[in-house]
């Protein structure tokens, strides 16, 4: 047990419950913008290397490999200017780990900007932050001023000879401003509805610029990776899945909380050593959902031995998304709580493409019926197809998002709907008429 | 050229090409629903996917790039199931009242559920209900139909140029609206309704007029400027029912502006269906005999040079040519189709067409318009303008103020003295034009119409000439009519003179005609003191008012006939309909008169009437296609040059001839207008 702990020594995010102030002076105690020249002289395919090396996996959800992100940068500036966009429109309900590195660790984040910047021949980076975040939107701006003073951005930030300025946008609150190419038309001023891919933010992105877009955790742990080299962060967790990642525990626990931990600790451990375990006890686990609300959740016997990493996740038939733990225990109703995520999917789809728009209110509507337990049998294999039709046809990932925690409902809990759900109505005339006779010729038997 | 494989069948495409164009090379049929060839790509209706291989998904063929070796299906059950899939969808919330709906028989979404959907519903939840938002008098909404291809939205903003339409709310809950709720201001704003693949979006003034099926179809062109807008005429019975485009991407494309479309129900008020003759200052019902017998009396009482006639906005070349002999049989020569003075020089086939074609704007890199508002007088012309400003990004620059024109331009000088420093080479601007490759000038007919009308085209001209801009690769000398009779009938040389001078302006101010024969002319000024006019036409409109006698004949659809657009490209506008009433084709009346004239062997007959206009007509090529030149030098006519200002003269883009005059849709647009125009800023 003790091996899957995190060292205190490992850890990143030395300040993530603000034991030790934000300002810029308290982080530079904690080593941030230690040597980042040096670093930034190493040069762009040293850091790209390096970070390649770590195996650093995006943060965001999609689990992208970084340095494989930003070598598709274009290696030289053509006509157009280069963009980083930071995504901090952290909406996936259960997911509040960006919000905690905005508040007490934003100079990692910075200093993280300047060098994804610099590894991207970006000048200008954009954070776009979500609408409900103003406060730490605020705390964001102050480190930015405090950075600025200290010289490490702006006209040869950090002495690097590097230029490079960071704004703040901030969103409307729309959850698929996470998306990145609908977070770009955000920025850019028009309504938030993700792009056709391809082309690909790298090639063609804000502004038609080439843009890389990246997650605040990731960009935020870019810094210590390449001081302390890409072969340390690698060592931590298991292959392929490696390195620490805060995990945010919520739901039914004891004490939810924000933890960073090794990538590939086992869920119960989680739960049990950070969260002070399950309200009413382990036994009294129902289901967890593992990474956000888009990820389909798991049922109790899985997540009795599963390990929290890429890889496992998604052999489970589910996802690490952004590392939200949800933990619902047996005195939730589960089938109310996917309705209600359904329902929140259904709010938030853009309406830009036909699936995701009609199907996800389809979805909820269905799903708020077996909650209420006025669904027939039928319902069940309709509500299915539903999410698959949904999932894959979409233009962005949302279809996927909303399809996915239904999905996982029907996988895990299908006895629980079954047993919610009743024959056909009570009352049903069975008429078979052949189809497409005019009802009036049937009705005369002389006909 | 790369290869793809559609269906395991090997075809070549071009290198830009989307997947969904590939399969079409390969004829196989995608079904879509945002996908339109002249907008933008959404890609969000999703009914394109297909099967491509290593890809898990399946993806849109609308807006995926066809690459070497791609290998596509879209026989398979998987792609069978996606489009099976997001057809359920579309009809979740698609309300099923086809038999009350409109778009019933030419509606995309009917057609292809038919094929790619499945006919029970499984949705058993309560159908979203929007709001009917009102977007003027053309567009009859229903948006409960609507399935947010976005189609309407792009060509507003994209082709008509007014970002007026959008999608707010989102989920479920977006709506296509026009913002505020106002009708849109655009003259194309109407070809949101042949956008729109479902109900939603169609025509208020054909709203439960007919069924696609019980219509009668005759592709023909249009008269109502001078473009000549290919379109196809619907009509029901004898009834004109509605106008609608036909793809000619040499004029308008896929687009017809909303007079061409709808000035169609003036086609049934107003008409002229027997003679009248004018009797106490009265005009009473009459027969042909007795007005025929009337005229001929008349005229033959008159010296020769006493007659005049005058040919009007809409005829086409066959009856003017009919005209035109008829009074070679009165001896004169007093014949005139122009309505305002402007200068018209008849020696050469390029001073009065738009010698660059529609077409070749798009190759231009830079636009000078001199006294012309092309968004109102040939507006399928301004559209293409701005494509091309929106493609290439090119500079627009205007002599005059001609307002808004849908795409950003600079206005260079009020003045004729502009000009002049111009064409001397005295302005910064003369050096810009001349560093460009393929420039181009448009000269309205308001710049023609002034004292130095003459001496700006023919400046103009020899300036261009002078430094090559006129040759047989690229012409940038433009002139931009008003009318679809104009350039057929300078063909004709419908003048009192060679010289094409205004004398037959000035003898109508010095009264000095005893009798006016009008064909059809409306919009010619005329202070009645005296005259016996002749009236012949299908409308009853301003020169009915003054006329004596008359005489009641065809409207466009109602005879075949040819009509030479501004580029000097001769088509066909075809009848689709009947002559209401007694009234009769053009050239049959003149026949009627000829008879009774006494002169039996000089009867016309319309085929050789074609076959004589046509010859008539210079560096004609073939019908439907654009007229040969082969340029040699003429020689330089000297010009007198006046200091006035460039008026661009507003055209009452939806009064602009007797039948829009006679629409009710027009005058409700033009309502509509002209209240726009008050609120606002303006106080």
């Amino acid at each position: 047990m003790e091996k899957n702990m995190l060292k205190k020594d490992n850890r990143i995010f030395k300040n993530l419950y603000n034991e030790l102030g934000w300002k810029i002076d308290d982080a530079l105690g904690r080593d941030d913008w230690k040597s980042t020249k040096d670093i930034i002289s190493k040069g762009r395919e040293w850091i790209i290397n390096e970070v390649k090396t770590s195996e650093l996996r995006g943060r965001g959800g999609a689990g992208f490999s970084t340095g494989l992100k930003w070598s598709f940068a274009p290696k030289e500036v053509g006509s157009r200017p280069h963009y980083l966009v930071i995504n901090a429109d952290e909406s996936e309900p259960g997911t509040c780990k960006d919000r905690d590195i905005l508040r007490f660790e934003p100079q990692k984040l910075l200093e993280g900007c300047l060098i994804a910047g610099y590894t991207v021949n970006a000048h200008v980076c954009y954070i776009y932050i979500r609408g409900e975040y103003l406060n730490e939107g605020k705390r964001l701006q102050e480190a930015i001023n405090q950075a600025y003073e200290k010289k490490f951005l702006g006209k040869n930030a950090c002495g690097s000879g590097w230029d490079f300025d960071i704004h703040i946008h901030y969103g409307a609150g729309a959850y698929i401003c996470g998306e990145e190419t609908a977070l770009l038309e955000s920025i850019e001023g028009n309504k938030g509805q993700p792009r056709l891919k391809p082309p690909f933010p790298a090639l063609v992105g804000l502004y038609g610029c080439p843009t890389i877009v990246n997650n605040v955790e990731t960009i935020a742990v870019v810094p210590t990776i390449l001081r302390r080299g890409g072969k340390w962060f690698a060592s931590i967790g298991k292959p392929k899945n490696t390195g620490t990642k805060i995990f945010c525990i919520s739901g039914n626990v004891n004490s939810p909380c924000n933890v960073e931990e090794e990538m590939g600790i086992p869920l119960k451990d989680l739960i049990e050593k950070h969260a002070g375990g399950v309200v009413g006890g382990w036994e009294n686990l129902q289901a967890v959902i593992p990474g956000g609300s888009s990820m389909p959740l798991l049922s109790k016997k899985i997540c009795d031995t599963i390990t929290m990493d890429f890889d496992t996740l998604i052999e489970n038939k589910s996802g690490l998304g952004t590392a939200g733990i949800v933990v619902i225990n047996k005195q939730q109703d589960i089938v109310a709580c996917m309705a209600r995520i359904a329902r929140f999917y259904k709010h938030e789809s853009c309406g830009q493409c036909t699936p995701c728009r009609e199907g996800a209110g389809w979805m909820w509507r269905i799903l708020d019926r077996v909650a209420q337990r006025k669904a027939t049998f039928k319902d069940i294999d309709l509500l299915s197809d539903v999410t698959k039709q949904i999932e894959g046809h979409t233009i962005c990932a949302f279809g996927e998002g909303s399809a996915w925690p239904v999905q996982g409902l029907l996988r895990h809990f299908r006895k629980e709907i079954e047993s919610r759900c009743r024959e056909e109505p009570l009352i049903k005339k069975r008429v078979n008429n052949p189809y497409l006779v005019d009802q009036h010729l049937l009705e005369n038997k002389n006909a | 050229m790369p290869k793809i494989s559609i269906n395991g069948k090997e075809i070549e495409f071009e290198k830009g090409m989307t997947v969904l164009q590939a399969c079409e090379l390969a004829d196989v049929e995608i079904p879509r629903f945002c996908y339109h060839e002249k907008l933008s790509i959404a890609g969000n209706c999703r009914m394109c996917l297909v099967e491509m291989e290593k890809s898990a998904k399946p993806i849109a063929s609308c807006a995926m790039p066809a690459t070497e070796g791609m290998k596509i299906k879209t026989n398979t059950a998987f792609v069978e199931k996606a489009r099976k899939g997001v057809m359920e969808f579309l009809l979740a919330n698609h309300p099923l009242d086809c038999p009350v709906c409109d778009q019933g028989g030419e509606c995309d979404l009917q057609d292809q559920s038919l094929y790619y959907g499945v006919d029970k519903s499984r949705f058993v939840e309560n159908k979203r209900d929007v709001k009917e938002k009102y977007m003027g008098p053309l567009i009859k909404t229903q948006m409960t139909r609507c399935i947010h291809c976005t189609r309407c939205v792009r060509f507003a903003t994209e082709v008509a140029g007014v970002p007026e339409i959008g999608a707010i709310g989102r989920g479920e809950n977006m709506e296509i609206t026009t913002y505020l709720e106002k009708s849109m201001k655009s003259e194309l704003s109407a070809n949101v309704i042949d956008l729109c693949p479902v109900g939603a979006l169609t025509s208020k003034p054909y709203a439960f007029e007919a069924r696609p099926w019980e219509l009668n179809k005759t592709e023909t062109i249009d008269v109502m400027d001078a473009v000549g807008s290919n379109v196809r005429v619907d009509t029901y019975n004898w009834e004109v029912k509605r106008v609608l485009p036909r793809l000619n991407n040499d004029i308008n494309e896929e687009w017809i502006s909303d007079k061409t479309r709808y000035s169609c129900d003036g086609l049934l008020k107003q008409r002229l269906d027997i003679p009248y003759i004018k009797i106490n200052n009265k005009l009473q019902k009459s027969n042909w005999d007795e007005a025929i017998d009337l005229i001929v009396k008349k005229i033959k009482n008159l010296e020769s040079n006493q007659i005049a006639g005058h040919v009007g906005d809409m005829t086409n070349i066959e009856n003017a040519l009919g005209f035109k002999k008829l009074f070679e049989i009165f001896n004169s020569k007093n014949l005139e189709f122009r309505e305002k003075k402007f200068y018209i020089n008849p020696d050469e086939k390029i001073n009065y067409i738009f010698n660059t074609s529609i077409k070749g704007i798009e190759e231009s890199d830079l636009v000078l318009l001199v006294g012309s508002n092309p968004r109102h007088e040939a507006t399928m012309l301004n559209a293409r303008l701005r494509k091309t400003y929106l493609q290439k990004k090119i500079k627009i620059y205007s002599f005059g103020d001609p307002g808004d024109l849908t795409y950003p331009y600079e206005i260079i000088g009020k003045k004729t003295d502009d000009i002049k420093k111009f064409i001397n080479m005295e302005s910064e601007f003369s050096k810009k034009f001349l560093s460009t490759k393929k420039p181009m000038i448009i000269i309205g007919e308001s710049a023609l119409e002034l004292k130095s009308g003459k001496y700006i085209f023919e400046e103009l001209k020899n300036f261009l000439r002078i430094n090559n801009f006129v040759n047989n690769g690229w012409n940038a000398l433009n002139i931009l009519v008003q009318n679809a009779s104009t350039v057929g009938l300078t063909d004709l040389k419908i003048f009192p003179n060679q010289k094409a001078d205004f004398s037959f302006f000035d003898k109508l101010n010095k009264k000095e005609f005893k009798f006016l024969y009008l064909l059809g002319s409306d919009n010619l000024e005329i202070k009645k003191n005296g005259e016996f006019i002749v009236y012949q036409g299908s409308h009853g409109d301003k020169g009915a008012e003054l006329a004596d006698i008359i005489l009641p004949s065809a409207a466009y659809t109602e005879q075949n006939g040819l009509y030479e657009n501004l580029e000097g490209r001769i088509q066909e506008c075809k009848k689709a309909s009947y002559p209401i009433g007694e009234a009769k084709e053009d050239w049959k009346i003149f026949n009627m008169i000829i008879k009774k004239y006494g002169e039996n062997e000089k009867v016309l007959k319309f085929e050789s009437l074609r076959k004589e206009s046509l010859d008539n007509v210079a560096n004609f090529s073939e019908i439907n296609e654009l007229p040969k030149f082969n340029l040699t030098d003429t020689n330089k006519i000297t010009t007198e040059f006046f200091s006035e200002d460039v008026q661009i003269k507003e055209l009452n883009y939806y009064f602009s001839n007797s039948i829009s005059r006679a629409s009710k849709t027009m005058s409700e647009c033009n309502h509509i207008r002209q209240k726009i125009k008050k609120t606002g800023t303006n106080n």
